[in-house]
């Protein structure tokens, strides 16, 4: 038998999302109305439709109210610290492929804190899947301007208003090497759910920039709605593969969400990259079978007294 | 300060070859049956500068440098050469033998490259040379090589030289540079090794006494330096995954294993920061791979968040920090141990953690393995200091010592079977951080197991790993974690590392750790043999503190003078606190400038403090018990 038999038994079944949910819940310390909530659906409804095993599945979150998603979620779950959560997510999937690793937090917590590992967790084009509830403020620490709120936001730790231009959180992706950008809405659950299944069966770094209203600090629970879904509109026309198109598409979204056009959808999805374990391992440099299986086998142990005549 | 051993130091300019020389000759002088002990000193640049590295070669065990040296071998610094000017080397012209001179023994002997060295710039070269008895041998070695193709093989011309002066045969010389080169260039090399060789028959008056010594080792002995140690020990001990991020001289053993991990099927990351490193290593960890990082000072302080982590969501962690002068970048190629404190205290919270002070390449495998060990048996972090010495000096070790078994042991991680029947919550939460357990350490589940799913959180948490702020838990937690500590030291107390030498009925102690322990055992040796009674506690397990031991070193004595390379005592500051006693019984030898120690500014120290000598002369800071560091 496997040491990690919850992982690719072969064995089909349908998988109800209800076996994510914790039986015994800690409830939610979200506030009512909260787009986290959202997210939490979505997320189980596509790991259910993915047929996910809830013990296959891995998800590392940051610090914040985004953090708690992997509380209400039961799967494997690695609550880390502010910012952080992609280092330990990329080591993880590096550590045992075959686990499906989900990576979460918030814009502070990823743009912010953790803007450069999210930079070089993109470049290097990890296997996993990377959901950022965007909401335009810190929330956890009540309502603070974080890196997407607007200029002239104003909070007690801005109070004269932002001077600062918000971060573009979908160029910044592209930019950066991610090969899946996509954004949602936690008012849209259904494309939510969507676009996290592409985003966990995409072979790559997927990052999807879930926008969930907060209305506790962003006063206006609704800002997200109306929405358009750019591969549902006519208006709008995306080639996926191609960068410059991508970024252009990505350049008007991010242009109009502050004047009140919320334009949602996948915006880049590069299918011919390798996975950043795969390219390693066509150079040589990744091992055949995960790390981990291979602490369960009794196989043979090399030892640096076989190495001992390279170095000394 | 004996004659029967060469203490050969080759001097020139970073970039010229003079690290992977020096390698090299040490490695001869090992193969031909001596012990060797190297020492490197360089500047923070990659070309030019002053740079030298020492060989010491004995027939006897040698676990320190020496005091001064007896022979100088002096390239030149090509890369201070200006081109523009006549002259070839500026300002930084004569440095191989202005900088060096203050060490060099009475009766020593000077081989300079009279093609790029003028000793006429030297200040009062003769005058110094005739007050010392030098013997000085000014010889074109860049001619010399140049008449054999290439001016840079006027290193191996200044070994065939050294050679040929203190009477050693080429035969392992170029038996490793057969090993190390071929074609064209391995026959211009030996072409101009045995040139230089015979060169000091046809035309030099030998009338030193600086001799190579006989020696002969009853086995096979290998080159290693204290970073090849915890490398080694780390691969031995199952470790597959490696994260750093590069910063001197932590970088050695980064290298060392990202350069073997391909091979054992093991995986190395290069990542944007330290803070990504430690975290990598986490993750992997978490994840059922054996994982380690590292850094030094600089790198360190970012680690302090995910050192945190590891504790709290009991997540095995090995990290290695290899010490440089500070604070800040301070002097990024130049011993110090100034990080005891950083490494002891770094994170919030009662945070805990298991720290090693090795201080030779055995006791850096041995120490590393045994970090690993206890990280994943007690799901703690455990920490490997060592110091910018240690990582980068070299020495012979039989090679039979690391003919060890493997123990890639996951320590508390439980199969799936044991699994099932461990405590779960009614939902199939897995109690990952039971309260009540065994030397409180709660059995581990790798993600993918069937039936351990759980949540790991840095935030306090219950036994199914959800947040909690509940009073009884936090408090059953706590000492739970706290519990391991206590179990550890129990577990260590049976095989210590921490050592005892010197006189036993001693009214005198010393204690050091780390890369100066063995220059201290050498100082405590040459006391007792001139008569002083004294002994030396080489501590090597910091956390937990060795309570016992240390206390009863310390109760022997009536005086303890505390060695170690910083300049607030740091080492003295820890034991105090932990034994809780008075400052009148402490005192403290100190060095900050950048150098280790030679033995004999240890004995001079000593004889002191015991009222023998009357001045202490080196760049050393003594302090008596009841004055302030």
């Amino acid at each position: 038998m496997s040491a990690f038999s919850a992982i690719g038994s072969g064995e089909e079944r349908e998988v109800d999302q209800n076996e994510f949910t914790p039986s015994i819940e800690p409830q939610p310390t979200w506030c009512p109305g909260c787009g986290d909530f959202g997210v939490l659906k979505a997320l189980k409804g596509a790991l259910a439709e993915l047929e996910k095993d809830p013990e296959e599945v891995l998800v590392v979150t940051g610090i914040g109210c985004s953090g708690k998603l992997n509380s209400y979620l039961d799967s494997y779950g690695f609550h880390t610290i502010h910012g952080r959560s992609l280092p330990i997510a990329r080591a993880a999937k590096l550590a045992n492929p075959e686990l499906e690793v989900i990576a979460a937090g918030g814009d502070g917590d990823g743009y912010g804190i953790g803007g450069n590992h999210f930079m070089h967790t993109a470049r290097e084009n990890h296997d996993i899947t990377y959901i950022v509830f965007d909401n335009e403020v810190f929330g956890l620490t009540k309502g603070q301007t974080s890196p997407t709120s607007p200029m002239g936001h104003k909070s007690k730790t801005q109070p004269k208003g932002s001077a600062k231009n918000p971060i573009r959180p979908l160029s910044l992706s592209l930019t950066s090497g991610s090969s899946f950008v996509a954004r949602t809405a936690a008012v849209n659950p259904n494309q939510a759910k969507d676009i996290i299944k592409e985003a966990v069966t995409h072979d790559g770094f997927s990052h999807i920039d879930f926008l969930t209203q907060c209305p506790t600090w962003n006063k206006d629970a609704k800002q997200y709605v109306p929405y358009t879904d750019i591969q549902q509109s006519d208006d709008h026309d995306v080639d996926l593969g191609d960068r410059r198109s991508a970024s252009e598409m990505m350049h008007e979204a991010e242009d109009a969400l502050y004047e009140g056009e919320v334009l949602t959808g996948r915006f880049y999805k590069d299918e011919n990259r390798h996975a950043y374990h795969e390219e390693k391992q066509e150079r040589g440099d990744f091992p055949s079978e995960p790390l981990a299986e291979r602490y369960f086998e009794d196989g043979d142990w090399e030892r640096s007294y076989d190495y001992i005549d390279r170095h000394a | 300060m004996t004659n029967d051993e060469l203490i050969w130091r080759i001097a020139g300019g970073s970039g010229d070859g003079i690290d992977s020389t020096s390698q090299n000759f040490a490695k001869a002088l090992m193969r031909a049956g001596l012990h060797v002990f190297t020492h490197r000193h360089y500047p923070s640049r990659i070309r030019g500068g002053h740079t030298y590295v020492e060989i010491r070669a004995s027939d006897e065990p040698v676990k320190s440098r020496g005091d001064g040296y007896n022979f100088l071998l002096a390239l030149g610094d090509s890369f201070a050469r200006n081109p523009k000017e006549d002259a070839y080397y500026g300002e930084e012209e004569v440095k191989p033998l202005s900088e060096n001179l203050d060490d060099l023994r009475e009766g020593g002997v000077i081989v300079y490259d009279s093609g790029l060295l003028d000793v006429d710039e030297v200040e009062n070269f003769d005058e110094r040379v005739e007050e010392n008895d030098w013997h000085v041998f000014d010889v074109n070695l860049r001619e010399l090589a140049k008449e054999h193709g290439r001016e840079i093989m006027r290193n191996t011309a200044g070994v065939g030289f050294t050679a040929a002066l203190v009477g050693m045969e080429l035969d392992r010389i170029e038996e490793l540079m057969r090993e190390a080169m071929s074609g064209d260039i391995l026959d211009a090399n030996l072409a101009v090794l045995q040139d230089a060789y015979d060169l000091v028959g046809e035309e030099y008056h030998v009338e030193h006494d600086v001799r190579v010594p006989t020696g002969s080792h009853d086995e096979e002995q290998v080159l290693v330096s204290g970073s090849h140690g915890i490398a080694y020990g780390a691969l031995d001990e199952g470790c597959r995954f490696i994260a750093g991020y590069p910063m001197t001289p932590w970088t050695d053993v980064f290298t060392i294993l990202t350069n073997l991990m391909p091979d054992v099927g093991g995986i190395s990351e290069q990542v944007e920061d330290e803070i990504a490193a430690a975290a990598l290593a986490m993750g992997a960890s978490h994840t059922g791979a054996k994982a380690m990082s590292g850094s030094s000072g600089g790198g360190f302080a970012l680690m302090s968040e995910p050192l945190g982590l590891a504790e709290m969501t009991e997540t095995p962690l090995v990290l290695v920090e290899s010490m440089r002068a500070g604070p800040s970048t301070g002097m990024p190629t130049k011993p110090e141990q100034a990080d005891v404190e950083h490494v002891l205290f770094t994170s919030q919270g009662d945070s805990h953690r298991v720290v090693f002070a090795p201080s030779d390449p055995i006791e850096c495998y041995e120490q590393t393995r045994r970090a690993f060990q206890l990280a994943y048996d007690y799901q703690i972090p455990a920490i490997v200091v060592y110091d910018q010495k240690l990582s980068g000096e070299y020495r012979n070790v039989p090679k039979s010592f690391f003919d060890q078994e493997p123990n890639p042991d996951l320590g508390s991680v439980a199969s799936e079977e044991e699994l099932a029947e461990l405590p779960h919550t009614e939902g199939g939460k897995f109690h990952r951080f039971q309260h009540d357990t065994e030397e409180g350490v709660s059995p581990r589940s790798i993600p993918g197991q069937k039936g351990g799913h759980f949540l790991a959180t840095g935030n306090e948490h219950n036994p199914a790993g959800h947040i909690s702020e509940d009073p009884d838990n936090r408090v059953a937690q706590v000492d739970r974690r706290n519990q391991k500590l206590d179990t550890i030291r129990e577990d260590l107390a049976d095989e210590s590392h921490n050592v005892v030498n010197g006189d036993d009925a001693a009214d005198f102690g010393l204690i050091s750790f780390g890369s100066q322990s063995g220059t201290v055992d050498e100082a405590v040796a040459r006391l007792n043999e001139n008569g002083d009674s004294v002994k030396h506690l080489s501590l090597s397990e910091i956390e937990p503190f060795p309570y016992d031991q240390v206390r009863e070193f310390v109760e022997s004595v009536d005086e303890t003078l505390v060695v170690e390379m910083n300049s607030s005592g740091q080492l003295r500051g820890h034991i105090q606190r932990r034994l809780g006693t008075g400052e009148e019984t402490f005192g403290s030898l100190l060095k900050y400038d950048g150098n280790p120690y030679e033995p004999a500014e240890v004995v001079e120290a000593v004889q002191h403090e015991l009222g023998s000598v009357d001045e202490t002369t080196s760049r050393t800071r003594l302090v008596t018990p009841g004055d302030q560091v």
